[in-house]
């Protein structure tokens, strides 16, 4: 079987571990802050999803989805193009909401509350269940202005409360030494990676128990890529992370879970460490040594 | 035989005449709005400003500063015999304040209204409602202006103005008053409004508002702290557009506005506008070469410095203020 971590080695590498008798297989460096061997069933579950089907307009795309996050981790969800992946992490602050004639069925239990049920208030909710998307969107306002977006629309007007609050977001968001002095300047003028930090700060500023990322370092650059997943480490000590990306790297590096998703269906799930190099799946293995996706 | 021949793609200059025509005629109706245009400018400036001729132009019988600053506007014939308190007086205040009167009621109706029924449209309405609302608006923005003149003078002004200010407030007004004439002329560009701003709101990027939606917002609070920021370039520039089609309305104000020329800031007071008094005194005998038939071209270049310099300055706004997405 030739892992996903063994392409990562050269072709010499290689042929010299598989003639060694004791192969040892092992994962890229993990970022600080992610133990990818932690026992999952230790820890109280953040999002209990069970039986989840989603569907397009007729056209289903999640068929029965089961899958347990703990809390003060983080989940990658891996997977080709379409697996429903997104379409996954966005029914969790109940995004798919915006796009009409989209329809969901079973349930996630959030905080032991089934969030999909129509009574649940889709404001408080997402104020609980923050959102990073792929594209970095800071608003058309200050870089202050947009971190303080959230508590603002929460009521909150006083203006020593509000910097306070933009200095401890931007500084978890490790983008406050770098724009402390222009904090009235244009967010627009931020590059890519400060602009997805930025909004990663805006997020936080809601004070979320959970963070959804969806392929939040796709468009970056290695180095703005890399300080993202540095953060994702340092997040995931006091927040419970879920990251969509397309980066079998990354998610072996940032998260202690992975799920791998096909075709609408929760093909496996698993510590990290063991869905990286030992699946159960031949689906999974099939994936992450490249052969198809 | 393959010497003699011409290539068999070479172009040739007279091989498709109707090509050339085509592309002539429509040459010319595209420059039929330039000339035209420029046809304007030179009348207006002959008549107003200068006249190479024989006669005399407005400006060069009375002073641009008496026009500019002059408080009455009195247009009749100067001469040397009559008394003093019986002479001309070419102040534009008068005019140009019921003008802007007129164009500063109708922004106060057509500005919330418009934003409004923009905001509802573009953030609001599901895709069924909003491709019904679009074009009756649209429609509502092509009935003739007569007709909003007529539904000002028999129905905004003696049904609603009076009966609300007389029980209300204890006021009589008359059936002539800029305040009838402001509200109808905001009615009339609210829809072009509400089109325009529609435009430049649906043209803010759904990630934003996903963004806004992401972080607990209301669908309210999306639209009035994201989308209406993000696309207020473009709103302010709709808002100057209205502003100078307002300015610019002729046959509504003339019906309900009243005759009266008057300066005064007070709405409910009969008052001519410079279009009314264009309309007017066009109607009446003067002879071509009186100073009243050739106010009407120094008016009516005033009109035209007004609402050219108002979308200029959209133009400007629009392009310097522009967010630019990816």
């Amino acid at each position: 079987m030739v892992t996903f971590i063994e392409t990562l080695r050269s072709p010499i590498e290689r042929k010299a571990m598989a003639t060694s008798p004791t192969t040892v297989l092992r994962v890229p460096p993990a970022v600080a802050g992610v133990d990818r061997d932690m026992d999952m069933s230790q820890h109280p579950a953040a999002i209990t999803a069970r039986g989840m089907n989603f569907y397009y307009g007729e056209n289903q795309v999640l068929f029965d989805v089961n899958l347990t996050v703990p809390e003060r981790s983080v989940t990658a969800l891996i997977g080709p193009s379409g697996c429903g992946k997104s379409t996954f992490l966005r029914t969790l602050n109940r995004m798919n909401d915006l796009i009409e004639g989209t329809r969901c069925t079973g349930e996630v239990l959030i905080q032991g509350q089934n969030i999909m049920e129509p009574a649940v208030d889709v404001v408080l909710l997402r104020k609980h269940v923050g959102m990073v998307f792929q594209k970095s969107t800071p608003f058309p306002k200050s870089i202050f202005d947009n971190v303080a977006y959230g508590p603002r629309v929460a009521g909150e007007r006083n203006r020593a409360i509000l910097a306070d609050l933009v200095e401890s977001c931007l500084q978890k968001a490790a983008l406050w030494e770098e724009v402390k002095d222009r904090l009235g300047e244009s967010a627009m003028a931020l590059s890519g990676g400060q602009q997805q930090r930025l909004c990663i700060a805006r997020a936080l500023a809601t004070n979320p128990q959970i963070l959804l990322m969806d392929e939040p370092a796709s468009a970056l650059d290695p180095a703005s890529t890399s300080r993202i997943e540095d953060l994702i480490g340092e997040l995931c000590a006091n927040y419970t992370i879920v990251i969509v990306t397309h980066n079998m790297q990354q998610a072996s590096r940032v998260s202690h879970q992975t799920a791998f998703f096909f075709e609408g269906n929760l093909v496996e799930v698993g510590p990290t460490t063991q869905i990286f190099t030992s699946p159960s799946q031949k689906k999974t293995e099939d994936y992450i040594t490249g052969r198809f996706g | 035989m393959s010497t003699a021949r011409p290539s068999m793609f070479q172009r040739s200059r007279s091989a498709n005449p109707k090509e050339q025509l085509i592309h002539v005629l429509l040459l010319c109706c595209a420059l039929v709005s330039i000339l035209t245009t420029l046809g304007i400018v030179v009348v207006l400036l002959r008549s107003a400003v200068y006249n190479p001729g024989p006669k005399t132009a407005f400006f060069e019988e009375v002073s641009l500063g008496e026009f500019l600053t002059d408080t009455r506007w009195k247009p009749v014939e100067r001469s040397q015999l009559s008394p003093e308190a019986d002479q001309g007086h070419f102040g534009i205040w008068p005019l140009l304040s019921g003008t802007l009167m007129v164009a500063v009621i109708a922004s106060l109706v057509s500005v919330p209204t418009g934003l409004g029924a923009a905001i509802y449209m573009s953030e609001y309405a599901g895709p069924r409602e909003r491709s019904f609302l679009k074009p009756v608006l649209e429609i509502l923005a092509g009935i003739p202006t007569v007709v909003y003149g007529f539904f000002a003078l028999h129905f905004i002004t003696p049904m609603i103005l009076q009966p609300v200010l007389k029980h209300v407030f204890g006021i009589e007004i008359g059936l002539f008053n800029v305040a009838s004439a402001g509200i109808v002329v905001g009615i009339m560009v609210t829809p072009m409004i509400a089109s325009l701003s529609e435009d430049v709101l649906r043209s803010v990027p759904r990630s934003l508002r996903e963004a806004g939606y992401a972080l607990g917002s209301t669908r309210f609070d999306v639209s009035m702290r994201v989308v209406v920021p993000a696309a207020l370039s473009g709103i302010l520039a709709a808002f100057l557009l209205a502003f100078s089609r307002a300015i610019g309305e002729t046959m509504a104000v003339t019906i309900a506005g009243g005759h009266k020329v008057l300066f005064s800031v007070n709405p409910f007071e009969e008052m001519r506008t410079m279009t009314g008094y264009m309309v007017h005194q066009s109607f009446g005998d003067n002879s071509a070469d009186s100073i009243q038939n050739k106010s009407i071209y120094a008016i009516g270049l005033a009109l035209f410095v007004i609402t050219l310099s108002i979308n200029i300055a959209s133009q400007w706004i629009l392009r310097k203020f522009r967010e630019v997405y990816q």
